[in-house]
C-alpha cells in the first residue's frame, strides 16, 4: 500500500458569503498500492480534483487522514506540518498539473530538470536527463533554452509533463495530463505512465480523455460515492 | 599713558593662560583620560575663546591648561613660524602667561602646531599640541555621531577601508595625502589632524606625549609617548609617504617635507622646507640649496615682529 | 545526533512588541529552518514589519524570544548577547535588504567598495581579493564588471536592488530578510530580480524572511507564509495552500482581491 485515504471531507467555508458552508467532498476512502494507476471518475465538479489537491496538501483536508509512505513510515499528510510536506513532495509524492506557473526568463530545460536539482542532483546531469524527456515528448530543440511563458498551451504543457515525470517519486498525481495534447504525444504520456508501473510507482490521476484512461486505469474510482448528501 | 591703561596695569587682567581654573582642570581631566585611553575621542567642554574656530581653539585650550611659567613655547602653522596663525597664537600666549617663547625645537618644551610635525626628532619630555580641525575619522562616509561612536566603541573599522579602496579603485593607489588614518595602539583608529602623511611615522613611538584638540568639535584626543600608530593600508597597496624629486632649494636637505613657492609669473618656482626651524638651522651649519642667496637671505625665516615698520 | 538541517535556524517564541497603549504585533511565535523561505503577509499597519525589526535585533520586543542557531551549532537569544556580538552577525551571517536600496546601500561610494565593505569589516585587507571578490558578486547580480567603480547613485532602481544584494551576499550570509524587495520596482524589473532571487536563495541554500504585501511574490519566493493582520498571526501554512485553500476570512479577502492576471 502507497497511499491510503480514510473519512476524507473537504468542506468550504466562504467568509466572504457569510460564513456560507459548502461541502465537495465526504468520507473518501481508497487505496493505492504501488505499481497501481488508479483513476478518480465522475462528471466535471464532483470532486475529483479536490481529492487530487488534497492529496498533494494543496488543499487543507476538513477531516480524515491521507496515509502516505515516505521513507519507510507512514505519514498522515493531513496532520503533517508544512515542512514535512515539503519533504515528501521532494521525495515521495510528485505531482503533474495542467498548468505550469512558469518563473520568467528560467529556461524549459531547466524548469524540468529542477525537481532532479532540488533533490540533489549534479546539475549537468538534470539537465541531461530534462533534455532526453523533452526529445522525447517532440519539443522542439530551439525552444529548450528559452523560458516556456512565451510558449503555446500544448508547448507548456510537455515542459510540464517532462517536468513531472522526470523524478522518480514513488507516489505521483496525475491532473488531467494529456488535456490538450495532440494524438502522438498523448501516445507518449501513456508510455510514460506505463514506465512508472514498471518501476511500481503508485499513480492517482484524472483524465478526461476516455482513450487514455481505458488504456492507463487498472481501476477506477467513482468519486460520486463521495459525494457529500446537499441539503435540499 | 590713558586712564584705562592705569587701571587695567592694576587691577588683575587675565587669569594665568586666560583659562579659568577650573575650566583647566576640566580640560586637564579629560587629556589624562584621553592619555590614558590612547587614540579615544574625549568629550570636553570647550570654551569660547578670543579667535574665530578653525584658528586654533582646541589646541590653544588644551595648550593653556598645561602650560606653566617655565615652560618654552613654540608655535607653527605649515611648519612655519612666522605665519600668522603662529604668530598671534604665540602673541596670545605671551600676552596672557608671560611664557618664553621660540622657534627653536629643541629648546621648546610645548609646541602647538597646525599641520605638521617638526623635522626634528622630538624629546622626551616635550609635548606636541595638535589643533584639529574635524577629530572623527570615519565622519568622511558615516555622517552619524551617533553610529560613528558606536563604531569606535565596537572597533568597526572597516568603513575606513571602504575609503582606501575608493582611492585605488579611483587613483591606482591610496591618494589620501593628509589626514591619514592610523591605529593607535591596536585599538582605535584615529585622525591625525591635517598633517601630511609624510608625518605618519613620526607619531610611530615618538618620545614625546601627542596631545590633540578640537575646538569646535569639543574632543580631546592623545597618543602617550611610545605608543604603537601605524598608517592603514592593504597588503597589496602598502603605505607609503611622499617623496619629492629634489632637495630643499635653501638648505639642500633631503627626506623632509617641502611646500612649493612660486616665483614669478612665468612659471618659475622652487622647492623649501615646510619647517623653517629646521631650514635655517641647516644654512646656520653651512648648507647650501640650488636657490640659496648668500648673506642678504640669511635673515629668512626668523620671527619677524615689526615687518610693518 | 539530528543534523543541523533538521534543526532551527531562527525560533521566535511569543514575541510582542507595544508601542505604548497600541499593538505594533502579539504574542507570535515561529521556527525557520536552514534553506527555508518564509514569507510574512499583511497590508500596511498588520505588524509585519514591526515583526520584522524585531526578529533582526532592529528594535527590542516588549515580550518574547528570538532565538538564533550560531554556526557553532548553540542556539543563543538575541537579545542576551552583547551589542557587538550582534551587530558582527549582522553583518557577517545575516543580511537585510532594504525596500529602498539607499537604506542599505552606500550611495556616495562605488558599487565595488558597497560589495566589499562586508569583507573589510571583517578583516580582509588584500585590495585584489576585495575587488576580484566585488566582481564575481556584481556578475552574479547581472551587473556589468565596468560598472564596478560607478557609485549607485547612476544606477537604475532594479540595479540598486540587485546591487543591495550582492552587498549583502558576500560574507555568505545563512539568513537574509527581505523588506518588500521588489517594492517600488516596474513589473518587468520586479520580475527579473525575483527571478535572481529565486536562484540565488535556491543555489546558496539561503534561508530567507521575506516581508511583503504581494502575494504573487510570496508565491513565487517562500516555501511557508504567515498572514498577519492587526498585529497577530491570523494563518499560516504552506505557501500554496494558504493562497489556494485560504481558511481565515482575513485570507480569503486577501487572496480574493488580487486582480488575476
Amino acid at each position: 500500500m502507497a497511499v491510503r485515504a480514510r473519512a476524507l471531507s473537504k468542506t468550504f467555508c466562504m467568509h466572504l458569503q457569510g460564513g456560507l458552508e459548502l461541502p465537495v467532498v465526504d468520507g473518501a476512502a481508497f487505496e493505492v498500492r504501488a505499481g497501481e494507476c488508479v483513476v478518480l471518475g465522475g462528471p466535471s465538479g464532483a470532486g475529483k480534483s479536490s481529492i487530487l489537491k488534497m492529496l498533494y496538501g494543496n488543499y487543507a483536508a476538513s477531516s480524515g487522514e491521507i496515509l502516505i509512505r515516505h521513507g519507510g513510515e507512514l505519514v498522515d499528510l493531513v496532520a503533517a506540518s508544512p515542512r514535512l510536506v515539503l519533504a515528501i513532495r521532494r521525495e515521495t509524492l510528485g505531482y503533474v498539473s495542467q498548468f505550469l506557473r512558469t518563473v520568467p526568463r528560467v529556461a524549459a530545460v531547466d524548469v524540468v530538470a529542477e525537481p532532479l536539482v532540488l533533490r540533489g542532483a549534479n546539475t549537468a546531469v538534470a539537465r541531461e536527463r530534462a533534455s532526453e524527456m523533452l526529445d522525447r515528448l517532440n519539443l522542439p530543440q530551439r525552444l529548450w533554452q528559452l523560458p516556456p511563458a512565451t510558449f503555446s498551451g500544448g508547448e507548456q504543457q510537455r515542459v510540464n509533463i517532462a517536468r513531472g515525470f522526470i523524478t522518480d517519486h514513488p507516489v505521483l498525481l496525475l491532473d488531467e495530463p494529456t488535456a490538450s495534447l495532440d494524438a502522438a504525444n498523448r501516445r507518449i504520456v501513456i508510455e510514460l505512465i506505463a514506465e512508472k508501473k514498471a518501476k511500481g510507482v503508485a499513480q492517482i490521476g484524472i483524465f478526461h480523455d476516455e482513450e487514455v484512461r481505458e488504456a492507463v486505469a487498472d481501476r477506477i474510482i467513482d468519486v460520486r460515492g463521495f459525494a457529500p448528501a446537499r441539503a435540499a | 599713558m590713558s586712564a584705562a591703561a592705569a587701571l587695567g596695569e592694576d587691577l588683575a587682567t587675565y587669569n594665568f593662560a586666560y583659562l579659568d581654573e577650573q575650566t583647566k582642570r576640566m580640560i586637564r581631566r579629560a587629556i589624562l583620560k584621553a592619555i590614558a585611553i590612547p587614540g579615544y575621542q574625549v568629550p570636553f567642554a570647550s570654551r569660547e575663546m578670543p579667535m574665530p574656530y578653525g584658528w586654533g581653539t582646541g589646541g590653544v585650550q588644551v595648550t593653556a591648561s598645561i602650560i606653566g611659567p617655565q615652560d618654552v613655547l613654540k608655535v607653527i602653522d605649515q611648519g612655519a613660524d612666522d605665519t600668522t596663525n603662529a604668530v598671534s597664537i604665540r602673541a596670545f600666549f605671551q600676552k596672557v602667561a608671560s611664557v618664553a617663547v621660540t622657534t627653536k625645537t629643541r629648546e621648546a618644551t610645548i609646541i602647538q602646531t597646525r599641520h605638521r610635525i617638526p623635522e626634528e626628532k622630538l624629546q622626551a619630555g616635550q609635548v606636541l599640541v595638535y589643533q584639529v580641525p574635524i577629530p572623527e575619522p570615519l565622519r568622511f562616509l558615516e555622517p552619524r555621531e551617533t553610529e560613528t561612536r558606536k563604531m569606535h566603541a565596537l572597533e568597526e573599522y572597516g568603513l575606513m577601508h571602504v575609503k582606501l579602496y575608493e582611492d585605488i579603485a579611483r587613483h591606482g593607489h591610496i591618494a589620501t595625502t593628509y589626514a591619514y588614518p592610523v591605529l593607535v595602539a591596536g585599538r582605535y583608529v584615529m585622525d591625525p589632524s591635517p598633517t601630511p602623511k609624510f608625518d605618519n611615522p613620526k607619531m610611530d613611538m615618538s618620545d614625546a606625549l601627542q596631545l590633540f584638540g578640537a575646538g569646535r568639535e569639543k574632543r580631546i584626543y592623545a597618543i602617550p609617548p611610545h605608543t604603537r600608530v601605524v598608517s592603514l593600508d592593504f597588503e597589496d597597496h602598502p603605505f607609503e609617504i611622499q617623496t619629492f624629486d629634489e632637495p630643499c632649494a635653501l638648505c639642500g636637505a633631503e627626506g623632509v617635507y617641502l611646500d612649493e613657492v612660486i616665483l614669478d609669473d612665468r612659471g618659475g618656482r622652487m622647492f623649501v622646507c615646510s619647517d623653517t626651524d629646521h631650514c635655517e638651522d641647516r644654512r646656520a651649519a653651512g648648507h647650501r640649496g640650488r636657490l640659496s642667496p648668500d648673506e642678504a637671505y640669511a635673515g629668512h625665516g626668523q620671527v619677524q615682529e615689526d615687518t610693518g615698520r | 545526533m539530528m543534523r543541523l538541517q533538521e534543526m532551527p535556524l531562527l525560533s521566535v517564541e511569543g514575541l510582542s512588541r507595544y508601542y505604548g497603549e497600541r499593538v505594533g504585533c502579539r504574542d507570535v511565535s515561529f521556527e525557520v529552518y536552514p534553506g527555508e523561505v518564509l514569507a510574512i503577509v499583511g497590508e500596511s499597519g498588520s505588524g509585519k514589519t514591526t515583526l520584522l525589526n524585531c526578529i533582526s535585533t532592529r528594535l527590542e520586543p516588549s515580550t518574547g524570544s528570538v532565538s538564533y542557531r550560531m554556526r557553532d551549532g548553540a542556539m543563543r537569544d538575541l537579545y542576551r548577547m552583547s551589542e557587538a556580538e550582534r551587530r558582527l552577525l549582522m553583518r557577517t551571517d545575516w543580511g537585510f535588504v532594504h525596500q529602498n536600496p539607499a537604506d542599505g546601500l552606500r550611495m556616495t561610494v562605488s558599487a565595488g567598495a558597497n560589495v566589499g565593505e562586508r569583507l573589510m569589516a571583517v578583516g580582509e585587507r588584500h585590495y585584489g581579493r576585495i575587488r576580484d571578490t566585488a566582481t564575481h558578486w556584481l556578475s552574479r547580480v547581472e551587473i556589468a564588471e565596468d560598472r564596478i567603480d560607478d557609485q549607485p547613485r547612476a544606477f537604475s532602481g532594479g540595479m540598486r536592488q540587485r546591487l543591495q544584494i550582492a552587498r549583502n551576499l558576500v560574507t555568505g550570509p545563512r539568513l537574509v530578510f527581505m523588506d518588500e524587495p521588489t517594492g517600488g520596482l516596474d513589473v518587468s524589473v520586479q520580475a527579473r530580480l525575483l527571478d535572481l532571487l529565486r536562484g540565488l536563495v535556491n543555489d546558496l541554500g539561503l534561508a530567507a524572511i521575506v516581508v511583503t504585501h504581494d502575494l504573487a511574490v510570496a508565491r513565487l519566493l517562500s516555501h511557508r507564509m504567515i498572514v498577519m493582520k492587526d498585529g497577530r498571526v491570523v494563518e499560516e501554512g504552506l505557501t500554496d495552500r494558504v493562497l489556494d485553500d485560504p481558511q481565515a476570512p482575513y485570507t480569503q479577502l486577501l487572496v480574493s482581491s488580487i486582480l488575476q492576471v
